[in-house]
């Protein structure tokens, strides 16, 4: 047997309250839950930051994507205790830190949304894409979007959209080659 | 939808993580990425007593050089498979995999090694796992052991490593500049599980194949070698009628199931097809 020195007092129990730590966008912020409750209920419930959907529940539509120390994850897909100390950011803090004003406004221009319940998820994938790609080409932003579903619009307005920014973006950054990393 | 309430642990060496599965009564289940594990439990599909969370583990993590192999640490993400300049050099076929892995965000949490001990048989880095003839390294209650990719995995979901024991890296073979590797899979929607996939290295000596190691998935309850296919190759130069006879041999390789949407005799004619396009990538490359 090995000689590790797990005691009671280190384990959650299952209907515990457990403190969970976070940075929300850019704010210090507690929370207490459950071990099974997953960061979006977390968010949304607690935090009252609605603009993370949950959807499906099981990682298949996309609606809950937030940045978990600047990527794009499932909010659905991990329990709040998990995130202890990590840094999170919601579509509220990239919308109000100006960081996605372009792309929010094209989908706007391109008719880019109808319902709305996919957008936050399909404006975070698109975030992370253009963070790291110049000038995509649509094939690459196809499957960019690849796991956020939409029901109303038929992804090719949304496709158009990101396309714009990219080109917008890039026109910005006189060296940038077309499809390299920045 | 949500998962039944569990009890939760941090744990911050395989040490603690193994004694704390130990004192379960087999009711835990480690956690590192989540990616396939907490839709299992929002569904119900499994519902342990206990989560004991590895992700903090330092033991797990990090991707080095030793000798003659790349140790790539369990907690490694899918994503790293795409960025890390030691992948790329030194086992480029997990790079060529990893843009099939699921979705963007799926591959910004989801690990190597929790791929690899799930074993789910439409996942492609357990075939490129097989391809590579990899090791998998396992700590236990016994200590510690290395498996042969080959005999690690056994059946459906079921994989040589015992209840509570942990994966804690995947031993590479250093990739040489006289192999190739060539990897792709036919899906109906990108991102979604495969239909048929496959993932091959190839030694190649003079446009000849000296080695070839050819893995399917989708193709059955495991990652399946195609060594009938494999023999007939070797040795031999890749023109249209050697890949013929390779992609016909593959009839006593796999025997895949009927499932409801996919005819058996159909994920065969894939497996050939796909077969097809990568030997010929490969003969390019040679």
């Amino acid at each position: 047997m090995s000689s590790g020195s797990v005691t009671f007092s280190d384990i959650d129990e299952p209907d515990e309250t457990v403190r969970v730590r976070l940075v929300v966008n850019g704010r210090k912020t507690a929370c207490d839950v459950a071990p099974r409750d997953t960061l979006v209920d977390c968010l949304r419930n607690q935090l009252e930051l609605t603009g993370t959907h949950a959807g499906c529940e099981m990682g298949a539509c996309g609606a809950c994507l937030v940045q978990l120390d600047g990527r794009a994850v499932h909010a659905c897909l991990m329990f709040a205790v998990q995130a202890e100390g990590a840094r999170v950011d919601t579509i509220e803090g990239l919308s109000e830190s100006g960081a996605i004003a372009d792309l929010q406004a094209e989908f706007h221009r391109r008719n880019a949304l109808q319902c709305g319940f996919c957008t936050p998820g399909m404006l975070i994938s698109a975030h992370e894409l253009l963070s790291n790609v110049v000038r995509p080409s649509r094939e690459a932003i196809r499957d960019a979007l690849s796991g956020n579903f939409c029901r109303c619009t038929g992804y090719e307005a949304i496709v158009d959209a990101v396309a714009t920014v990219a080109e917008a973006r890039a026109a910005m950054v006189p060296q940038a080659v077309e499809g390299t990393p920045r | 939808m949500k998962a039944r309430a569990f009890s939760y642990f941090h744990a911050r060496t395989i040490e603690e993580a193994l004694d704390a599965h130990a004192r379960s009564g087999d009711e835990a289940r480690f956690i590192a990425g989540g990616q396939s594990l907490v839709p299992a439990l929002a569904l119900r599909l499994q519902a342990p007593r206990l989560l004991i969370d590895i992700s903090p583990i330092e033991d797990l993590r990090g991707v080095e050089r030793q000798g003659e192999w790349l140790r790539i640490g369990a907690l490694t993400r899918h994503c790293e498979m795409l960025t890390n300049p030691l992948i790329a050099e030194h086992a480029p076929l997990l790079r060529a995999a990893a843009p099939f892995v699921a979705h963007p965000a799926i591959r910004n949490r989801g690990t190597l090694g929790g791929s690899v001990a799930l074993a789910d048989p439409s996942s492609e880095f357990p075939a490129v796992v097989l391809a590579l003839d990899a090791e998998i390294e396992i700590a236990g209650p016994g200590g510690r052991r290395r498996v042969r990719a080959d005999d690690f995995f056994i059946d459906l979901f079921e994989t040589a490593l015992a209840p509570g024991e942990l994966l804690v890296a995947v031993h590479v073979p250093l990739f040489r500049s006289n192999q190739r590797i060539a990897f792709d899979e036919l899906a109906r929607r990108r991102g979604d599980y495969a239909l048929v996939g496959c993932g091959i290295l190839a030694s190649v000596e003079n446009e000849l194949i000296e080695d070839i190691s050819i893995a399917f998935f989708s193709v059955g309850n495991v990652p399946t070698r195609a060594r009938t296919a494999e023999s007939v190759l070797a040795g031999s130069r890749l023109d249209t009628a050697r890949i013929a006879a390779a992609q016909a041999a593959l009839d006593a390789d796999l025997a895949p199931d009927d499932s409801d949407d996919v005819p058996a005799a159909m994920r065969l004619h894939l497996a050939r097809v796909v077969l097809g396009r990568l030997l010929g990538r490969i003969g390019d490359a040679a």
